[in-house]
């Protein structure tokens, strides 16, 4: 079990819910607060952060440290102990950017060396360095317990999404693997056979692939790297092509070209309303209506294979079709938002009923043409976003900051181990790193797994003497 | 009664028990310049090896150095008693070698009476130790069962397992602390009447076989080390006269007696009860464990020099007699064996330890010490370790002086009774490396360095032997400077070499310490390139080694050292009432008033506590220590002049 009492290492966290409207600050305390913030925040004009005066203002930019390049435009607030919340150093970022900016200038400050917080930690560090008052103490431990018991309640909500029982499977195999390096160590007198080196370093490929695969679908690592991955489908002359200028058309920041993955044809990302959308290519976005149909269903079949948030987009002014059907039959078992389109038109009867189907997560009815129901559309989008209901495939989600660093330093720690089993390095070793990144996981779903490791050991080996 | 009292005669300390626990903790209390007296029932059974005949091992070995460190006598005792010496672990890394000493029974148990005999301040007298006496909470002496009262100022009870012992073979059971002993009935009950929470474990012991009706050739020789090495730091490892051991195996046949007699068993038929060790199973206990397995190992082990008893390591069970011989004859090289002493199973009483404070004071009887196997550990050492830390405390507490812990980055022995007063125990707890969260610090080479110092405080270690070790600390670090400094310059010889060892050749000046970073580099292929290396001794060479190979992994283990001694120094006061600590949950609060832990770090040990009740914890004590601090500011406040 880990434990932190009163370190001065300095915290940073989000400290507006994100997901609501995408503005929120970063906030840091501690008594590196400030060195760290300078190395991400780049200021417009005049003095670098140190020589700003206390609980002062200004504008400034926030630069990734690792490939400089800018994150978002922002406030920040130094506030210099001891008049702060914290009675610690405190830099505040504003970041207006959406949910992406806030979680990358998150990420950045964190790999700058800030240590991401636990829940109620500033809460906490006021309270020990005696900004909140001997009568509120009682208060301020309800808070933190309940910050505590709403962070495991958060735990069992990711229990349920997997993340808890993904991290749990990787830290099995790690204690699995620790266990023959501890019994290979404490019983190496008895006459027993521990796996061979090569296995050991086998299974931790194995966990490092795991955790490196949880890492990938993070949330917050795939907004940043890649996005939702959205289909605009449907059948031709619904208005794909508009609705997507009209989605364009609304955002100020819009496409980054980048290579698609395994095609090679070329992507767009739309930032909206700080939920990226990575746009899959269905021929029928990117080339004219009329030649849709020599491309064929196949091509839709395989874009709604690889999204993650189909848009089906039919025509309200017409009839639907066996076409839409075939559509919404493809559909099934996804993410689907039902945008039906051409609303500056009268509308089709049947409309109502198609749009009963159980295989749209939500219906909006929009005009690309006139831009009526766009804004709508954009909040359906990021509702589904944040309920959840857009899954990465079938594993779990790092919704956490927290959970992610933990998670990068688990990864360290297998590959560092697996490095030292590789070159024949003493067990003890090895077990140093192992147990550490027991640790991070352990942190994560807040049990302890392979604390028992001699109990391990007695029951996979026959030791006696 | 009152004409029986020794009206004039308090004690200092007295020891209950003469076994390593009691012997170490009567003599660190009478070094300490404490008036001692030790209890045996039988003054002919001091320091006995009940069981096999061998101290140190994986994890022993560290303790047994520890023990020596503080000026214990268990590592002398060994190294004179030796008659076989091996480093275990040799092939693997150096945090987790270990010396292991077969050892002659006899010859330890004479000199361990000798060392007593001639100890100042100690008295040594047979008796049975029925009561203990305890006046308001504080102990103030014993009550033998011939009704003679001994008055004294702390008392450490080391009973092992003589706390209502039964020993059971087969189906028969008979009251004994050991095979032949007379166990010691009266002062369970009044260690329950104190208030004590007894619990009852299971041993066993394996038979011995006469060592003419045995053939070795059928075996596999294990020979001791060529060059052995020594426990104790001050005796000179030196050549000497070995035994060997030998190993054989079990095989189906063995296995089918063991199975077809199992009814007979007394895991089986319920004749045994309490937990037993689960790293010492009993042959019974493989098999059934195991069914897949059709081979245990046998280590057959001389018990001494004169002896013609071997130990059969392996094949510890409590059948009846005649299945044991069976048992042992189907076994390659016994198959003629004669069994001179059956196995046996001992059940016993102990005392949930954690109802002990760290320097082993009981919570309930202020000045009463437990040690050994009564704490519900198994083993000579763990033994030997909590007698030498009972019997330091209950001497500082009778001088009423500050107790002495160890933490668990300090000693194994720290790791031990921390594990036993934070944990408790649901089995005989043996020591295991993988115990100790920083073991690439608690190694057998340095436990000198790491601890004599507080043996030299105490008064256990001389000046002599303490300015030795500030010697060799010295010697380390120059040794280091020194080999930075030497720089070799690419040459065919040194090249020749590295390529012999298989690592890289260099193309500029490298210092001796770089070369000696490389995992494939050891000291005696580069002491030709200097004198003052090659001329050192043996160990320190071993030991400089570790420091410059594994720098890196021992700073690591050092900075989380220094976390852990942060959560370990936050002090929690004694008088908490943690009934009243709301923010804590009910589970956390009954845990931690049991566990009564004396840190924060303690306390996060403690199971059934989460980190969050670990803030609650923190913050109240905050709490309490600034309600403290604004009452002595307010009393501080007088007006002065500005």
């Amino acid at each position: 079990m880990r434990v932190r009492l009163g370190e001065d290492d300095t915290i940073a966290a989000i400290s507006t819910a994100v997901g609501e409207g995408g503005i929120g600050i970063v906030r840091l305390s501690g008594r590196q607060a400030i060195t760290i913030a300078e190395k991400v925040i780049k200021p417009k004009e005049g003095a670098g952060l140190k020589e700003r005066r206390s609980h002062s203002i200004f504008l400034a930019n926030v630069v990734d440290p690792e490939s400089g390049l800018e994150i978002d435009e922002v406030l920040v607030t130094i506030m210099r102990a001891p008049n702060t919340y914290t009675r610690e150093d405190v830099v505040e970022i504003n970041c207006h950017g959406g949910v992406v900016s806030l979680k990358k200038t998150l990420n950045s400050v964190l790999h700058a060396g800030a240590r991401a917080a636990d829940p109620g930690e500033f809460t906490k560090r006021a309270f020990l360095n005696g900004r909140i008052d001997l009568a509120q103490a009682e208060a301020v431990i309800e808070t933190i317990r309940a910050k505590t018991e709403a962070g495991l309640r958060a735990a069992i909500n990711q229990l349920e999404g997997g993340l808890s029982k993904n991290i749990k499977s990787v830290a099995e195999k790690i204690a699995d693997v620790l266990t023959q390096v501890e019994a290979a160590v404490d019983f190496s007198d008895e006459d027993i056979e521990t796996l061979p080196s090569k296995a050991l370093s086998e299974m931790l490929f194995q966990s490092e692939r795991e955790l490196e695969a949880l890492l990938s679908t993070s949330v917050r690592g795939r907004m940043i790297r890649e996005g939702i991955r959205t289909a605009i489908v449907g059948k031709p002359n619904v208005g794909k092509s508009s609705l997507l200028n009209a989605l364009l058309r609304r955002e100020r920041a819009i496409v980054t070209p980048i290579p698609g993955t395994t095609r090679d044809v070329i992507e767009e990302v739309i930032n909206l309303g700080g939920v990226p959308l990575r746009l899959i290519d269905t021929a029928g976005i990117r080339e004219s209506e009329d030649e849709i149909e020599s491309i064929g269903l196949e091509l839709t079949r395989r874009a709604i294979k690889e999204a993650e948030l189909i848009l089906l987009v039919v025509d309200g002014s017409q009839d639907q079709d066996s076409e839409d059907l075939s559509l919404v039959g493809e559909i099934a078992g996804t993410s689907a938002i039902l945008v039906v389109n051409k609303q500056d038109l009268p509308q089709s009867k049947s409309i109502d009923r198609f749009a009963l189907n159980r295989n749209f997560k939500a219906v909006v009815r929009v005009s690309a043409l006139t831009g009526y129901g766009i804004k709508e559309l954009e909040k359906k989008i990021e509702e589904t976003f944040f309920a959840g209901d857009i899954e990465a495939e079938d594993t779990a989600i790092i919704t956490n900051a927290r959970h992610e660093q933990l998670v990068e330093k688990a990864l360290d720690n297998i590959r560092e181990a697996k490095r030292l089993i590789d070159i024949n390095q003493p067990e003890e070793i090895v077990a140093v790193f192992l147990q550490e990144a027991l640790d991070n996981l352990g942190e994560i779903t807040g049990e302890t797994i392979g604390e028992d490791v001699l109990g391990r050991i007695f029951s996979q080996f026959c030791i006696g003497k | 009664m009152r004409g029986k009292r020794a009206r004039d005669k308090i004690f200092d300390v007295i020891v209950i028990g003469a076994g390593h626990a009691g012997c170490e903790a009567a003599l660190a209390a009478s070094r300490m310049g404490c008036k001692t007296l030790l209890f045996t029932i039988n003054l002919d059974k001091i320091a006995l090896m009940p069981c096999n005949p061998a101290v140190g091992g994986i994890g022993k070995g560290q303790i047994v150095r520890e023990i020596d460190a503080l000026g214990g006598e268990m590592g002398k005792n060994a190294d004179f008693a030796a008659i076989q010496l091996k480093v275990l672990n040799s092939k693997k890394g150096p945090a987790v070698q270990a010396l292991r000493a077969q050892t002659d029974k006899k010859l330890y148990e004479d000199r361990m009476k000798q060392v007593l005999w001639s100890q100042e301040n100690l008295l040594v007298m047979q008796g049975i130790v029925a009561d203990i006496l305890v006046n308001q909470g504080e102990v103030s002496g014993v009550r033998l069962n011939d009704g003679r009262i001994f008055n004294a100022k702390t008392v450490v009870i080391a009973t092992g397992t003589f706390l209502r012992g039964q020993i059971v073979i087969g189906e028969v059971i008979r009251a004994a602390g050991r095979m032949g002993e007379l166990p010691s009935n009266n002062l369970t009950e009044s260690l329950k009447k104190v208030g004590f929470e007894i619990g009852r474990f299971q041993s066993a012991t394996p038979p011995r076989i006469d060592k003419r009706t045995i053939d070795t050739t059928k075996m596999i020789l294990q020979p001791g080390d060529a060059e052995p090495l020594s426990f104790s730091f001050s005796t000179e490892p030196r050549a000497r006269e070995q035994l060997p051991c030998y190993l054989t195996y079990t095989n189906k046949k063995t296995h089918k007696v063991v199975a077809d007699n199992l009814h007979l068993s007394p895991i089986k038929t319920g004749t045994v009860s309490g937990h037993g060790p689960r790293n010492c199973p009993s042959i019974d206990r493989k098999i059934i464990n195991f069914p897949e397995k059709d081979s245990h190992p046998v280590f057959v082990e001389p018990e001494g020099w004169q002896t013609s008893e071997m130990y059969l390591q392996g094949l510890t069970t409590s059948l009846p007699v005649h299945i044991q011989e069976k048992i042992i004859r189907s076994t390659p090289g016994l198959e003629n064996a004669v069994i001179m002493r059956p196995g046996y199973a001992v059940m016993y009483d102990f005392i949930y330890p954690d109802q002990l404070y760290a320097t082993l004071e009981t919570k309930l009887v202020s000045g009463l010490f437990t040690a050994g196997q009564i704490n519900g550990t198994s083993g000579y050492e763990e033994a030997a370790a909590q007698g030498l830390i009972a019997g330091i405390n209950a001497a500082l507490k009778a001088k009423e002086k500050e107790p002495f812990i160890l933490d668990r980055s300090q000693a194994y022995i720290g790791v031990l009774i921390d594990d036993l007063v934070t944990k408790g125990v649901d089995e005989p707890y043996r020591m295991f490396t993988s115990r100790a969260e920083y073991r690439l610090i608690l190694r057998s080479d340095n436990a000198d360095l790491r601890l004599t110092e507080y043996g030299y405080k105490l008064g256990l270690i001389d000046r002599e032997r303490y300015l030795k070790v500030k010697e060799k600390q010295n010697y380390i670090e120059r040794m280091v400077g020194r080999l930075e400094r030497i720089m070799l310059p690419p040459s065919d010889r040194i090249n020749n070499l590295l390529a012999s060892v298989g690592t890289a050749p260099i193309s500029e000046p490298v210092s001796l310490v770089e070369l000696l970073r490389r995992p494939e580099i050891e000291v005696k292929h580069i002491e030709e390139f200097d004198l003052g290396l090659a001329s050192s001794p043996r160990e320190l060479k071993k030991q400089l080694e570790i420091e410059v190979k594994y720098e890196g992994y021992i700073k690591r283990q050092l900075s989380q050292v220094k976390r852990f001694k942060r959560l370990e120094s936050k002090r929690i006061p004694d008088d908490i009432d943690y009934k009243k600590l709301t923010g804590l949950s009910f589970q956390a609060r009954e845990a931690l008033d049991r566990v009564r832990p004396r840190s924060i770090g303690q306390a996060s040990r403690v199971s059934g506590v989460s980190p969050a009740d670990i803030n609650a914890l923190f913050i109240h004590i905050e709490r309490l220590t600034r309600e403290s601090d604004q009452i002595d500011a307010e009393q501080d406040a007088i007006p002065t002049t500005i």
